[in-house]
């Protein structure tokens, strides 16, 4: 009886960390992201640097929601945080390079 | 994915409904802040004069008041479609910076048109009026400015991905929009749900997409902070960029160039009584010029009306500049789109519509979360303490909050003209009585608090006229005769509204009775959805 409760309150314990690490990962690591993929497409958009900006700013919260929607229907937690970190700092690289008097 | 639908919905359900009640009031702000000054005379008499004489003496008023100013502006009297409402002859005007500013000091005067001296408006009582409704939709209240606009935007965002998932959810959405299963309790709440959702689907993408845009660069500063700088002078910078702004200007002086011929030229391409305003500006540099704009139009580009540009000093005409950037001009049109302004009067009801249905699919989205969760503990108010709360937030916000800005209108007639901080105090009632629902919901039976308040919101609205009638002499008794229709239609829809929550009362209760009548808490074993 008391093993069956203690799993019972491990299982519940890490299912809530899982929820924890996921919503962390989507709302935090999701703005983030976001974030550099608008300062990403800011610096690659063609046209005057203020208009690149603005665009690229108001469509960063279509970005946003994407990764959000993308972070919670995705089965397995480590590929929500793999590929929220991995293309930030794809994200972040591209930045850099592109920066004017950054990177190269 | 149901998961998330369901909590995002939840947690900021509560300051959604208050953004969407306020917001919904704001497309009617103009006409909720006249209603609120009923010192202002029913027929507005707008004074006026011969044209030219008024501008000259305009011209007179800005030589003597703003004679170091960046620009010069001059307003005939007129009706706009914009503001719904008659717009006084009047000067406005806006210093030259000190170094180191963009703005200088701004500075405005309503004239008489004959004589050009200070016209004194009608007296009316201090009153937050529509305009503070309205503010609060964005800027909430009792709280820091900052605070704030991201509580708003956080819940914004939420509210955008709780649409988004729910359609991906509702994978038959079009099939649920035919559908509604009348009396089968948590069925019935879902379809409803379903149905208003999908009903206005367009407007709530769009209306929470546009309110993120609203903020865009303090929710998503980064591109900004980083290609500019994170300072407000490199902010300002930005904004000026973005909109072409240009603050370099020589002080503001009498045309030298006959403005009769301007006039006459924009009287041509518009016809007679078509010239707004006049707009007296020289960017350093350049040739002074003279901007004549036409009366706004009700278009999704209000912002950007039409214009005839001379230059001041040889009454040459000038090719008038495009509004902005292509990116300001798209910001602007979101913007618009957000705010209706350009909205005609119904399309504005439309608006109105639009808005309340907001607020019925916030309100059955509450109330579904809690009668899925009743199964578990059967009667309502007689669950867990956690249940018991969400419950009285529910019935406070829901029945409560339409009775505190019911209380916000009764509050502008009944509280001693006189007082301290008038203002303040009209929003105070309401959410005093916001509050008092919500402690009476708390202690009250559920059923009885639902039942109750939504009786008490019914008869404040439903009483307003009569209020009205007996506070003030612009009643219907007044109004309807005379085709006053913005103040007629306050009344009017005050009192559809105490009928739309007396409906609810009876409802509710019956609802109620029918299901103590069956006495044995009938447990459905299917839940909806499975958490994903």
């Amino acid at each position: 009886m008391t093993a069956l409760l203690r799993r019972a309150f491990t299982d519940s314990a890490r299912y809530r960390w899982a929820v924890f690490s996921r919503v962390l990962a989507a709302f935090v690591g999701g703005y983030v992201l976001s974030s550099l993929l608008s300062l990403l497409l800011a610096l690659l958009w063609p046209i005057p640097q203020a208009e690149a900006i603005g665009a690229s700013t108001m469509l960063s919260f279509i970005f946003y929601a994407l990764i959000i929607i993308w972070a919670f229907n995705t089965r397995r937690l480590r590929t929500v945080w793999l590929g929220i970190l991995l293309s930030s700092v794809l994200c972040l690289a591209l930045v850099w390079w592109l920066m004017p008097g950054g990177g190269v | 994915m149901a998961w998330l639908h369901t909590w995002t919905g939840l947690v900021v359900g509560w300051v959604l409904f208050f953004m969407f009640v306020t917001g919904t009031a704001g497309y009617f702000h103009y006409e909720i802040t006249r209603w609120m000054e009923p010192e202002r005379p029913l027929v507005e008499a707008l004074p006026t004069a011969e044209r030219a004489q008024m501008i000259s003496l305009a011209l007179d008023q800005l030589e003597q008041r703003a004679p170091n100013a960046a620009n010069w502006d001059i307003t005939l009297p007129h009706y706009s479609p914009l503001s719904r409402g008659w717009q006084d002859f009047s000067i406005r005007w806006e210093d030259l910076p000190e170094p180191g500013h963009d703005h200088g000091a701004r500075g405005n005067a309503t004239l008489n048109p004959l004589t050009g001296e200070h016209l004194e408006s009608t007296p009316v009582r201090a009153t937050g009026g529509g305009e503070l409704l309205y503010e609060m939709h964005y800027r909430l209240h009792y709280m820091d400015l900052l605070l704030a606009y991201y509580l708003v935007g956080i819940c914004t965002l939420l509210m955008f991905m709780a649409i988004i998932t729910g359609v991906i959810t509702h994978k038959k959405i079009f099939k649920d929009f035919f559908t509604f299963r009348p009396g089968k309790g948590q069925r019935s709440w879902l379809d409803a749900h379903n149905v208003i959702s999908v009903m206005a689907l367009p407007f709530f993408i769009m209306i929470t997409y546009s309110g993120l845009v609203f903020f865009d660069t303090t929710y998503m500063p980064t591109s900004m902070a980083v290609l500019y700088g994170p300072d407000r002078e490199s902010r300002d910078q930005y904004f000026d960029d973005l909109y072409a702004q240009n603050h370099d200007h020589q002080a503001a002086r009498r045309p030298q160039a006959p403005l009769s011929e301007m006039l006459a030229s924009a009287d041509a391409a518009w016809g007679e009584g078509q010239v707004k305003s006049l707009l007296i500006q020289q960017d350093t540099g350049e040739a002074p010029r003279v901007e004549i704009s036409r009366i706004d139009v009700n278009e999704l580009r209000w912002y950007d009306g039409e214009k005839q540009v001379f230059n001041a000093d040889t009454g040459e005409a000038l090719p008038s500049a495009p509004y902005g950037t292509p990116t300001s001009r798209t910001r602007q049109v979101i913007t618009a789109l957000h705010e209706g302004r350009f909205a005609g009067p119904w399309l504005r009801w439309l608006y109105f519509a639009a808005g309340l249905l907001g607020c019925a699919m916030i309100a059955t989205g509450l109330v579904l979360w809690t009668v899925k969760r009743r199964k578990q503990h059967e009667l309502p108010g007689t669950g867990s303490i956690n249940m018991r709360l969400i419950e009285a937030l529910n019935v406070a916000t829901i029945a409560g909050l339409p009775l505190g800005v019911a209380g916000y209108f009764w509050a502008n007639r009944l509280l001693p003209v006189d007082i301290a901080e008038r203002a303040n105090w009209e929003a105070n009632v309401l959410f005093l009585l916001w509050g008092e629902a919500f402690l009476y919901a708390c202690f009250r039976d559920i059923r009885k608090a639902w039942v109750e308040i939504l009786w008490l919101a019914a008869a404040a609205f439903a009483l307003i006229p009569l209020l009205n009638l007996l506070t003030t002499d612009k009643h219907l008794g007044l109004t309807l005769p005379a085709g006053e229709w913005v103040l007629a239609g306050f009344d009017l829809s005050m009192l559809g509204l105490g009928i739309a929550f007396g409906w609810m009362a009876i409802k509710v209760r019956r609802r109620w009775l029918a299901n103590e009548r069956k006495a044995n808490p009938t447990t459905h074993p299917a839940r909806m959805e499975k958490s994903a």
